[in-house]
């Protein structure tokens, strides 16, 4: 790595439903705005953008970033467009993060975002495909067997899913920019939930939102050079991916999202992820990938996940607290929600998530994954530079 | 920065395949060939990085089956732009240059004739002023040659010149759609299309995959190459405002500005990416070409513009050059959205 | 039966865009809806058509919006010979930038002329708006050559228009695979024709391009039973838009005997809530006569009556 690279300014929306007080341009600016105004900078200290969203079909704009240009104040500098899936905020986080670590520019701004009040995800996932069976039923009824699965082979007692959506919800109340504030939601009403995609409970599923997140990434000289003294510095990046299917390819437990981790760990000199992470941002569409990816990621042996969550170790005062901000099950502004994990990891040991900030936090975890848990995207922040 | 060389690349080409849009059968073959140019192994290559469109496809995440072609069980270190496959090329390079990776196989693929192209297009256009009117992609590109014209920038004649040059240079190349010996006049007789531009001013629909390799100088595995290297000197590219009336169609100030940060001087040989004739002569007049400088010897894209790899089939096709020494230092060019609103520019050089 | 290329089917994707405007488009909007074109002023001092939401050069947002004429000139223009579906005109016609008086920077539109040579640089147009305006770009149904056709009067006042409808409709010629092609073709034969990978040798239903494992096309035939293991499966209780199969229903991977892969399909003949891991299931097949190249030859997968297989068995395929 030529330098360090550090995160200087996060920005996002007031996720919501349907933002029809917006356009896309609108939406992704209120983000955008945010993230300069947070790392005290304009654009015009700003040498490159690198933007991320889900599958052009959500807004019926092909490749949207061209007419956004303006928008996105990349007219006459670089831009780059990432789309790897479900994960594709983190991994735009990423591409942006090594356009400064590489050297090649000191000031990144990346954004990522969904207007998914243009149309209906449900939809646009599940158009039929000639000749196959027409059972595909959104992403919810893509994961609800794996996550029979994980029940199935870790013995987990079937109400862990309840105790993460109502633990999400409620940390959700301390996040203003959350979509779901619900200060009714308690685990009976959750249980009383109807089921949707059996063993998936309606209030154990994300909802469908309109936001955006941005970050401004810098250059550890232009960090020295700026007034931020809290950035939040990555101490590593990864990204890894397999296929959708396979023989025998373990959909519980990708094979992808444990080297992911692995490597994570290993690059940012982390030998024991629950004792040296102080919290972690995790992408969690369907409460019960809590468990699963706190195995999938080595914070627990694999069939132990759902333990802590079940002891209230994932709680905001927990062992390893984990979505802080309401995560994925509170707002899903699907190509932003990566973004959004990744951003709310560096508030935390920036020392900037308000009412949901967890005490004394100096490394955290951001991250995202997509396709059929497939494409896995991390990184560690730290409040201090890494050491190495 | 660290020294880079494109060291393999392979292309698969034609009007219109027959196979899936997720291009998997073209993309097996195009890796297989790469692995007997480098003498490799898929374990070789840190970083696997695609460029590819969903709606040119039809369907959401269409480039998932893709990384089928790859055989990613382990898993691999992988990621996608929705950008022509040039940017993908990019996205490798700035990756090898944190240090993370050594090596990186990038493709590109798209099947143009599951849809009616020029009308899928006019989705990349501003959605709430432009595309309900669905202003398609050759009428774009046909105010911006008609803009030229009025303006005394070109004429049709130079343009026919550009379409008989590149069909002609076109006969030798093996993976060209529209190729043949072609006069100037035969170009000026064919009719009028959609007036100012004829059907031979723009790039026939086109299929197709391609990839590229590329490593760093400081690892084994460039140890083991055979031996084929372009070495990549300047890697920039730039973007222009999405409104199309703000902009001056008759120039192309992100060609310009990604060119000058590359550096372009002592080039003698240079693919561009015009999808239309008139566009190679703003892309030649924005680098500063001279007369010296050979344009486009693999007939470029009018002769043959998969979509989403054309860019990269430039780089590609500058390469082979540098590998048989007929050019010493090249440029290569990619665009991306309407009237070349998006342009990249990568040079590079043969070493003895 | 011919095994000549690879199968192909229509595919259509279609969805009425419903998109918030924002402050800057909603005038703009609004205005066409009175039959009154906006401008936007830029940072430079000049006026663009539609008015952008953000300045090219400073990126603030456009916020002075000024009436400009609903006539012009044309600035550059040309010819669509073929056009396409949703264009304003269903005949030839040209698209053009157009500015308009009191702007500096071309809008574009198309203008109803009857072939290239009535129509030139320089040419006055002005627009013919549609008889009802909606609040869209498309109340301008053109523009014409100046003198043509009665002068419009204004649109309905009215409270701001905040979003429009924007419709996509695609149609794509969808292809099989050559190794699907054959599965497919199979399928017509009351046949699961499944493929085993020449490298790791497990069985892929339906075949493969490519083995996602090794990359190599999967290639030696391997008939498979019509019956088999419910691995996994979930009960799809929620109705969303271009649902084709009655809610409630079990949507199951079902791992036939033979195969190393496990396809999702519909288990009927038992109720959901009965349905388990570990069921074994056969193939229940439509009528011969309303058979095609399609894995819906099955209508559903029933249980077999047989033990439910032990957990062990299928506990790699999950």
């Amino acid at each position: 790595m030529t330098t360090l690279a550090a995160v200087v300014g996060v920005g996002q929306t007031h996720h919501r439903a349907k933002r029809s007080d917006v356009s896309m341009a609108g939406l992704l600016r209120e983000a955008v705005d945010r993230a300069l105004a947070d790392a005290e900078l304009t654009f015009a200290d700003i040498d490159a953008i690198v933007i991320g969203k889900a599958p052009d079909l959500f807004e019926g704009v092909m490749m949207p970033e061209l007419y956004l240009a303006e928008a996105l104040g990349a007219a006459g500098k670089p831009l780059l467009r990432v789309h790897t899936a479900g994960s594709v905020g983190g991994s735009t986080a990423i591409v942006a993060a090594s356009l400064v670590e590489a050297g090649i520019h000191e000031r990144v701004l990346t954004v990522a975002f969904e207007k998914q009040s243009e149309s209906n995800a449900m939809w646009a996932l599940s158009i039929p495909v000639p000749f196959i069976m027409p059972v595909h039923a959104g992403a919810g009824g893509y994961f609800a067997p794996h996550v029979r699965s994980y029940i199935r082979r870790s013995e987990a007692p079937n109400h862990i899913g309840a105790i993460v959506a109502v633990k999400d919800r409620q940390n959700a109340l301390k996040n203003p920019y959350a979509h779901l504030q619900n200060p009714d939601t308690t685990f009976e009403s959750v249980m009383a939930s109807q089921m949707l995609w059996d063993p998936i409970r309606y209030d154990e599923t994300c909802p469908s939102s309109d936001g955006a997140c941005a970050l401004v990434i810098a250059s550890e000289d232009a960090v020295e050079r700026s007034g931020i003294k809290n950035p939040a510095w990555i101490h590593g990046t990864q990204m890894r991916s397999e296929p959708t299917t396979a023989a025998e390819r373990d959909q519980v437990n990708p094979h992808a999202g444990r080297e992911a981790a692995a490597a994570l760990w290993k690059q940012a000199g982390i030998s024991s992820p629950i004792d040296e992470i102080d919290c972690a941002e995790i992408y969690v569409p369907f409460s019960w990938f809590e468990p699963m990816w706190l195995e999938n990621l080595g914070f627990a042996e694999a069939g132990e996940g759902w333990k802590l969550t079940e002891a209230g170790e994932t709680r905001i005062e927990g062992r390893i607290p984990v979505n802080m901000s309401g995560g994925v099950l509170s707002s899903n502004p699907i190509g932003a929600s990566g973004m959004l994990r990744f951003g709310e990891a560096a508030l935390q040991v920036m020392g900037e998530a308000g009412e949901h900030q967890v005490d004394g936090a100096r490394k955290a975890l951001g991250h995202a994954y997509g396709g059929g848990s497939q494409f896995f995207a991390m990184w560690v922040v730290g409040s201090d530079k890494p050491d190495h | 920065m660290r020294d880079v060389a494109i060291v393999g690349f392979a292309q698969r080409q034609m009007k219109e395949f027959d196979g899936s849009p997720t291009c998997v059968e073209l993309l097996v073959p195009i890796f297989a060939e790469l692995f007997e140019q480098t003498g490799w192994t898929k374990s070789d290559i840190g970083f696997w990085c695609s460029g590819s469109s969903d709606y040119l496809a039809g369907r959401a995440f269409s480039f998932v089956s893709a990384v089928d072609a790859i055989g990613a069980l382990p898993p691999v270190m992988e990621s996608h732009v929705e950008m022509d496959a040039a940017w993908a090329l990019y996205e490798a390079w700035v990756k090898i240059q944190t240090g993370l990776v050594d090596t990186a196989l990038v493709y590109g693929f798209g099947k143009s004739s599951a849809g009616q192209l020029r009308r899928v297009m006019s989705l990349q256009m501003d959605p709430y002023t432009v595309t309900p009117l669905w202003a398609d992609a050759v009428s774009v590109a046909g105010l911006q040659a008609r803009a030229g014209i009025d303006d005394g920038q070109w004429d049709e004649g130079q343009m026919a010149a550009v379409v008989a040059r590149s069909m002609s240079d076109a006969a030798d190349n093996q993976h060209a759609i529209r190729a043949g010996a072609t006069t100037v006049d035969d170009v000026l007789a064919q009719p009028m299309y959609a007036d100012p531009l004829r059907r031979w001013d723009c790039a026939p629909v086109s299929d197709g995959a391609a990839a590229i390799v590329i490593s760093a100088a400081d690892t084994p595995a460039f140890d083991r190459l055979p031996g084929q290297a372009a070495w990549i000197t300047g890697f920039e590219h730039r973007i222009e405002p999405g409104a199309l009336g703000t902009r001056d169609l008759t120039v192309s100030s992100s060609t310009a500005a990604a060119g000058a940060a590359a550096g372009v001087d002592g080039i003698d040989l240079a693919e561009l990416h015009a999808p239309f004739s008139h566009q190679e002569l703003i892309l030649g007049s924005a680098l500063g070409l001279g007369d010296d400088v050979r344009v486009n010897p693999s007939g470029g894209a009018l002769t043959a513009n998969p979509m989403f790899t054309a860019g990269l089939n430039r780089i590609g096709e500058a390469a082979k050059q540098v590998w048989a020494g007929t050019s010493q230092r090249a440029l290569a060019h990619a665009t991306s959205g309407p009237a070349l609103q998006q342009n990249l520019v990568l040079t590079m050089e043969g070493r003895a | 039966m011919t095994d000549v290329g690879t199968l192909h089917a229509p595919m259509k994707v279609e969805f009425d865009y419903t998109r918030s405007l924002g402050p800057t488009l909603s005038e703009f909007i609004s205005g066409l809806r009175r039959r009154q074109v906006l401008g936007g002023v830029l940072s430079d001092g000049t006026v663009a058509v539609p008015p952008p939401e953000y300045d090219p050069q400073t990126y603030d947002a456009v916020t002075e919006l000024v009436p400009v004429a609903s006539e012009g000139t044309v600035q550059s223009w040309v010819w669509v010979p073929e056009p396409v579906a949703g264009q304003p005109l269903d005949r030839p016609f040209a698209f053009a930038q157009i500015v308009l008086d009191g702007a500096d920077r071309p809008l574009l539109h198309a203008v109803a002329v009857d072939s290239p040579d009535a129509i030139e640089t320089g040419m006055r147009v002005r627009a013919r708006w549609a008889d009802e305006t909606v609040g869209a770009i498309t109340d301008i149904s053109w523009f014409e050559p100046e003198g043509d056709g009665p002068a419009s009067s204004p649109g309905p006042e009215g409270e701001a228009v905040s979003g429009i409808i924007a419709p996509v409709n695609l149609a794509y010629d969808y292809a099989a695979s050559p190794e699907e092609s054959k599965f497919f073709r199979g399928l017509a034969d009351g046949k699961l024709i499944g493929q085993r990978c020449p490298v790791c040798a497990k069985v892929y239903v339906p075949p493969r391009g490519a083995c996602p494992v090794d990359g190599v096309p999967t290639t030696d035939e391997v008939e498979v039973a019509d019956h088999g293991t419910v691995t996994t499966f979930c009960i799809v209780n929620v109705p969303f838009t271009g649902q084709q199969i009655p809610i409630p229903y079990v949507s199951a991977y079902v791992l036939l005997d033979g195969a190393d892969i496990a396809f999702l399909h519909l288990i009927l003949g038992i109720e959901a809530a009965d349905v388990r891991m570990g069921l074994r299931v056969k193939a229940v097949w439509k009528p011969r006569d309303e058979w095609g190249t399609t894995i819906a030859n099955i209508s559903h997968f029933e249980p077999t009556g047989e033990p439910d297989a032990d957990y062990e068995t299928y506990k790699v395929h999950l």
